[in-house]
């Protein structure tokens, strides 16, 4: 391991975990992984999925413990047996899933269990919507502190999610998983600034993230592992995007593009939008007169910031919002939308942007899971022929190579990637002519993301159409034929292939917002 | 480390199976504590009283996998035995033309399953139109259903159900009997129970009732119609009522508005102790079965042992709770296999 290069530098070590190791029955997360938290700077973790980055952390977190090796702050040796141990030490994590509580309001989420109080039993609300206003007012995004954090959009969510961090007193270290994973870029700016003020305030920030880019950009020292096995660490202004990829898969690695000419104008459209409007609730529109046209076998992607009406598209098309207006039409005539059997059957797949809470049925195995919305197809009678749908799943299994040991395995057995596989699977077996995906790379690893891609180009080259939903610039500018650019609810930007620039897309997701304004 | 695994696979192989164990069990310690309980006619006596609850119980466990309950069950077996009493003891007087009619045994069941299992559309359309809670829209209709059971027969009991030659409508008392030895109400639970698992394991809706219980967000997603699908089910859970309405009226040869109170709870009881989880998503009939017998053979046993009412009660709850103790430990362990084969795959 050549690799294994010492940094130097003059930075202050915080936290430093000795040969830390994780076993769990059958297997070892993290082995023997030593790693530095510099004062005041941006250690970034990376690694794909099942790295041991989250392990990593959930131990200096106090979330799991470490079955051997050591933890050292400022030279003592500590350990932590739960949150609250970690937190005393100044430990404050932002979890890849939210832990907020849909059901209570901003303020009280913030304050969950570090409630103010008067005279030791009231609660004090007024000091805890003041705080709430000023901390909110810091990230840049003032919520209502009465808004129920369930009506909120995911992104919004994630600033909540890091206000109830910076609540905390003496925050020494503050860990974020993934906390860009549903972020517009806007918002990821706006979180990077708020980190740059609080390195500045001397508290370090352990990264992780999938997104390169993002990492070139805040981060200050980076440490990569492999199957829970440290690999390498830099300084990240030793290195580049390449370097780390190499590291992290052993191989170089880009995003598979499109790359075939077509001359679209020739192709037949499938399916047209004309002036979808979608009112919102207490006026304004999610979607105000969003038209377009999708052409067989073509890619259309939809890039647009959160909360712009990218989702409510689908939602429109596939009947959960009777309530909009505007004509679909299907290979030229105009289809009524009764609910989402029935734009199944019209030949619409749909692969939602929440994989856990939309995308599968967790008590389900995984051949079920993929099989779950074509079980029709194999019914003789009322009758299911399971050889038949048997066939159908290892067939499709086979198809987008999913990797499966044994299809009666629970679903959650699978690792992140070949879960959304199992999803873009179960969409694919309704046989569909056009197929919806929102945000399909979500929270998976850059190994799964070039595969689910290459599903994407395959079928698209057979003749299926896809509209495809991605916050990332990189990857909607490699897979789609087409972007449109959704901002504010309004359409602002259509653009083939050949005409696309980040810079483009990143203007036309802002000028929604100024038109909206001036009017 | 292949040994560990072993063990736990043994040890999976035993939770999966506690049920069916713990039933052995039982049936060894009584036939032990009372010689008699082996016999013949105790366990055909046995099947008689399982019969009752088992066949609430199946309609009780389609019910939980959606992630649902259906308190009106009890209900609607008093609802059912007075509907049916009262068509054969005074029949149904049409006044505005005067006549009296008397409807024959298979017109009178037919006529109460419907009844019954218009009880169970309600809640169905309750629960998934107007977004009820199912525990309160069938708690609704359980004061309902039972209020319309004491003013059909103004609180009183239809005793004369055996019927009239004349009338053409004697022998409603058949589903209170047995053929070659075997009560009639067993044998109705056993062909339930076989249409249930098939229905269950082997057809599309069965597979979307389990869907829905997993995740009803994804599985609407998935083109499962979701609220037919649970209409379906609270209407087949009211049908099983009704049957047991009509099969204990039946053996009783009386129809008592207040029959089946309570009985809703022995019907959960055996679904969870089969394993069927209250979470939704999970569960089986074989092990809804075996539940339902478990409870059977405390109950019976402990007659037959001497042991007061009273305590029954007191050793009926606590088997409940160390069977969902068992289950909870159970599901961890399979998360913790499921995360296993995640990471080894890797």
């Amino acid at each position: 391991m050549d690799e294994l290069e010492v940094i130097h530098t003059n930075d202050e070590v915080v936290l430093h975990a000795e040969k830390v190791s994780k076993i769990y029955p059958g297997t070892k997360a993290l082995d023997e992984v030593s790693f530095d938290v510099y004062k005041g700077r941006t250690n970034v973790l990376i690694g794909e999925n099942g790295a041991g980055k989250s392990t990593l952390m959930k131990i200096i977190a106090g979330i799991e413990q470490e079955s051997a090796g050591e933890l050292f702050m400022g030279g003592e040796k500590v350990h932590f047996d739960n949150v609250s141990q970690a937190r005393a030490h100044g430990i404050g994590i932002i979890h890849q899933e939210l832990s907020l509580f849909p059901n209570l309001n901003v303020y009280q989420n913030i304050f969950m269990a570090r409630e103010k109080t008067k005279n030791k039993i009231g609660l004090d609300n007024e000091q805890h919507i003041e705080l709430t206003k000023k901390i909110l007012a810091k990230l840049e995004h003032p919520i209502d502190p009465y808004t129920i954090i369930g009506d909120l959009r995911v992104g919004q969510q994630q600033m909540i999610e890091i206000a109830r961090n910076l609540i905390a007193d003496d925050l020494k270290i503050l860990i974020m998983d993934e906390p860009t994973s549903s972020l517009s870029e806007q918002e990821v700016q706006v979180l990077f600034k708020i980190m740059r003020e609080l390195m500045a305030e001397g508290i370090s920030i352990v990264y992780i993230s999938h997104r390169l880019e993002e990492i070139m950009q805040i981060g200050d020292y980076v440490t990569i592992l492999r199957d829970g096995k440290f690999v390498a660490s830099a300084a990240v202004k030793d290195i580049d995007i390449s370097w780390i990829v190499k590291k992290m898969v052993g191989a170089k690695k880009s995003y598979p593009q499109r790359k075939e000419k077509i001359d679209w104008s020739k192709r037949e459209v499938v399916l047209q939008v004309k002036d979808l409007c979608l009112p919102k609730k207490g006026g304004g529109w999610l979607l105000n007169h969003v038209s377009f046209e999708l052409r067989r076998g073509e890619i259309l992607g939809i890039y647009g910031l959160m909360g712009a009406g990218r989702t409510e598209v689908f939602e429109c098309i596939m009947g959960l919002r009777p309530e909009h207006t505007g004509e679909i039409l299907l290979n030229g005539e105009k289809i009524d939308i009764k609910d989402v059997a029935a734009q199944i059957d019209n030949g619409f797949a749909w692969v939602p942007e929440d994989r856990q809470r939309e995308g599968l049925v967790q008590t389900l195995d995984i051949g079920k899971n993929i099989s779950l919305a074509s079980l029709k197809a194999y019914a003789k009678g009322i009758f299911l022929q399971s050889d038949q749908e048997e066939a159908a799943i290892d067939q499709n299994i086979k198809d987008i190579h999913i990797k499966v040991a044994d299809k009666r395995l629970p679903i959650l057995s699978l690792s992140g990637g070949n879960q959304q596989k199992c999803v873009i699977g179960k969409g694919l077996l309704t046989k569909p002519k056009i197929m919806l995906l929102d945000e399909p790379s979500r929270g998976i690893d850059i190994g799964a993301k070039t595969d689910v891609f290459e599903i994407m180009n395959h079928y698209a080259d057979e003749g299926l159409s896809l509209l495809v939903v991605s916050s990332e610039l990189e990857e909607i500018e490699a897979i789609a034929d087409r972007i449109i650019v959704l901002s504010n609810g309004i359409k602002t930007a259509d653009m083939v292939k050949e005409e696309v620039t980040q810079d483009k897309l990143v203007m036309a997701s802002y000028k929604g917002h100024t038109t909206a304004k001036s009017a | 480390m292949a040994e560990k695994k072993d063990n736990t696979k043994l040890m999976m192989m035993l939770l999966k199976g506690r049920t069916l164990i713990v039933l052995a069990l039982l049936v060894i310690f009584f036939s032990i504590a009372t010689p008699n309980f082996l016999s013949a006619n105790t366990m055909l006596l046995l099947a008689k009283h399982v019969a009752l609850y088992g066949i609430l119980a199946i309609g009780m466990t389609y019910v939980i996998i959606t992630g649902g309950i259906d308190l009106s069950v009890g209900a609607v077996v008093g609802l059912a035995g007075i509907i049916a009493g009262g068509m054969i003891q005074n029949g149904v007087t049409l006044e505005s033309m005067g006549v009296t009619l008397y409807f024959s045994i298979p017109l009178v069941v037919l006529i109460t399953i419907i009844c019954g299992a218009a009880v169970g559309l309600i809640n169905g359309a309750i629960i998934t139109k107007f977004g009820v809670a199912p525990f309160i829209a069938t708690l609704g209709t359980m004061y309902i259903a039972r209020g319309f059971a004491m003013l059909h027969s103004s609180g009183a009991t239809y005793s004369n159900i055996l019927g009239h030659d004349a009338l053409g409508n004697v022998g409603f008392t058949f589903f209170g009997g047995r053929i070659a030895g075997i009560p009639v109400g067993a044998i109705i639970l056993a062909v339930i129970a076989i249409i249930a698992a098939i229905l269950l394991k082997r057809t599309v809706f069965g597979w979307h009732i389990f869907a829905i219980g997993g995740n009803e967000k994804a599985a609407k997603l998935s083109g499962v119609k979701t609220d037919n699908v649970k209409i379906l089910v609270y209407i087949f859970s009211a049908i099983c009522a009704t049957i047991v309405g009509l099969i204990t009226t039946a053996q009783l040869e009386a129809a008592h508005p207040a029959s089946g109170e309570t009985w809703e709870m022995n019907a959960i009881a055996a679904a969870v102790l089969g394993g069927t989880s209250m979470a939704g998503g999970i569960g089986t009939i074989g092990g809804t079965i075996i539940g339902a017998f478990v409870i059977g053979v405390i109950s019976d046993g402990m007659v037959m042992c001497g042991v007061s009412e009273f305590w029954q009660m007191v050793i009926k709850g606590l088997v409940i709770i160390l069977a969902v103790i068992i289950d909870q430990f159970q599901r961890n362990m399979e998360a913790k296999m499921a995360l296993q084969a995640r990471n080894e795959s890797k």
